[in-house]
């Protein structure tokens, strides 16, 4: 392994353990819904804050159940993954042909002048 | 940091809404702009949009026991400056307002102002100001990144608690207990999305120099230059 590909193996390890230390650590134990959404607890803050607020508009479209909703998710996150995973295969593959290309005109410039691998 | 479809009142729904159309006007500008001029950035553009759009569906648990996502705005606003962010989130915003019922269409213009206005701003101005102190580059893309993420959940705090002021304690109480439930919970989360931008930066710098340079946020070799004759 490089040095380069250690060190963003690191850094990855580092944002696991930061979601995976709340876990272990049981840092949702105290909470009648552990690990509840940020956003749901705030709809629950309004609530207690204005006990008669009524939401005046509802969304247009609800996912009919929590697993269709986390398939959603799944696919916001498949849709942008693949993204940056084809930005960085093609990036990856140009410089290798563009490396190859240069490598076998430097070749053909001067034949016999310098033999191609180590 | 999403608020809930229908869960501002409309005079608070519509004034975010009209403070966030000029930002996003003036960001589709620029990113057509940015696209008609350099039609070879199309890609890195459409790269930091998918940044934002895995991260913001990446909701990790917290120290406070519940459940956050980061937003992923700090990257293309290093990259692209905050006007082309501010497009880039709206999308990524109206997906989860459409398709998710995440957020919502009455609270876009106040979801916008803090996800794809406030927090890519206030993230480039941490990495312009620390870049100007020669800070090295992958510490201010940290930084940077760690702020623009901070900030949106304060801001959504802010927004939460003018629209709802506590009965006793006032705006001050509502923003302290928004506060606990957004702010707290997102700092380990910003730290977080900080490591993942600078891994992407990394991989950025080792497969797009070109790019960057043209972007300023590699230094070109002359500036490079200048700043070893400053060092010595």
């Amino acid at each position: 392994m490089s040095r380069n590909t250690r060190i963003n193996a690191l850094l990855l390890l580092a944002v696991a353990a930061l979601a995976v230390l709340p876990l272990v650590l049981g840092l949702g134990d105290h909470k009648e819904e552990p690990f509840a959404g940020a956003d749901a607890e705030a709809e629950t803050a309004i609530t207690e804050i204005e006990p008669d607020y009524e939401p005046w508009f509802s969304p247009l479209h609800e996912p009919p159940s929590g697993e269709v909703e986390s398939a959603l998710f799944a696919l916001q996150a498949a849709l942008g993954a693949g993204v940056l995973a084809y930005y960085f295969g093609l990036r990856r593959g140009r410089r290798q042909g563009e490396e190859r290309a240069s490598a076998a005109s430097g070749a053909a410039a001067a034949p016999g002048d310098a033999p191609e691998g180590d | 940091m999403h608020i809930a479809e229908g869960f501002l009142p409309p005079a608070h729904a519509i004034a975010w809404g009209v403070a966030s159309a000029p930002f996003v006007v003036h960001g589709v500008r620029s990113l057509t702009r940015e696209v008609r001029e350099h039609p070879e950035s199309t890609l890195l553009l459409g790269a930091s949009g998918a940044f934002t759009f895995v991260l913001s569906a990446l909701k990790l648990p917290s120290v406070t026991g519940s459940c956050s996502h980061p937003t992923g705005t700090g990257l293309g606003a290093i990259l692209f400056r905050p006007p082309i962010m501010a497009v880039l989130g709206t999308i990524t915003l109206l997906f989860q307002a459409l398709l998710l019922a995440h957020g919502g269409l009455t609270t876009l213009g106040a979801n916008v102002f803090s996800m794809a206005i406030v927090g890519p701003w206030a993230g480039y101005g941490v990495y312009r100001l620390l870049r100007r102190w020669d800070v090295p580059l992958m510490v201010t893309v940290f930084f940077g990144a760690f702020v623009a993420d901070l900030s949106t959940y304060c801001v959504t705090s802010v927004q939460l608690a003018l629209a709802f002021p506590d009965p006793s304690s006032g705006f001050l109480g509502a923003l302290g207990k928004f506060g606990s439930i957004f702010a707290v919970t997102q700092i380990p989360l910003a730290v977080s999305e900080g490591l993942l931008t600078v891994i992407v930066m990394r991989l950025l710098v080792q497969s797009s120099k070109g790019e960057l340079t043209r972007l300023g946020v590699l230094l070109t070799r002359t500036g490079e230059r200048k700043q070893e004759a400053v060092a010595r």
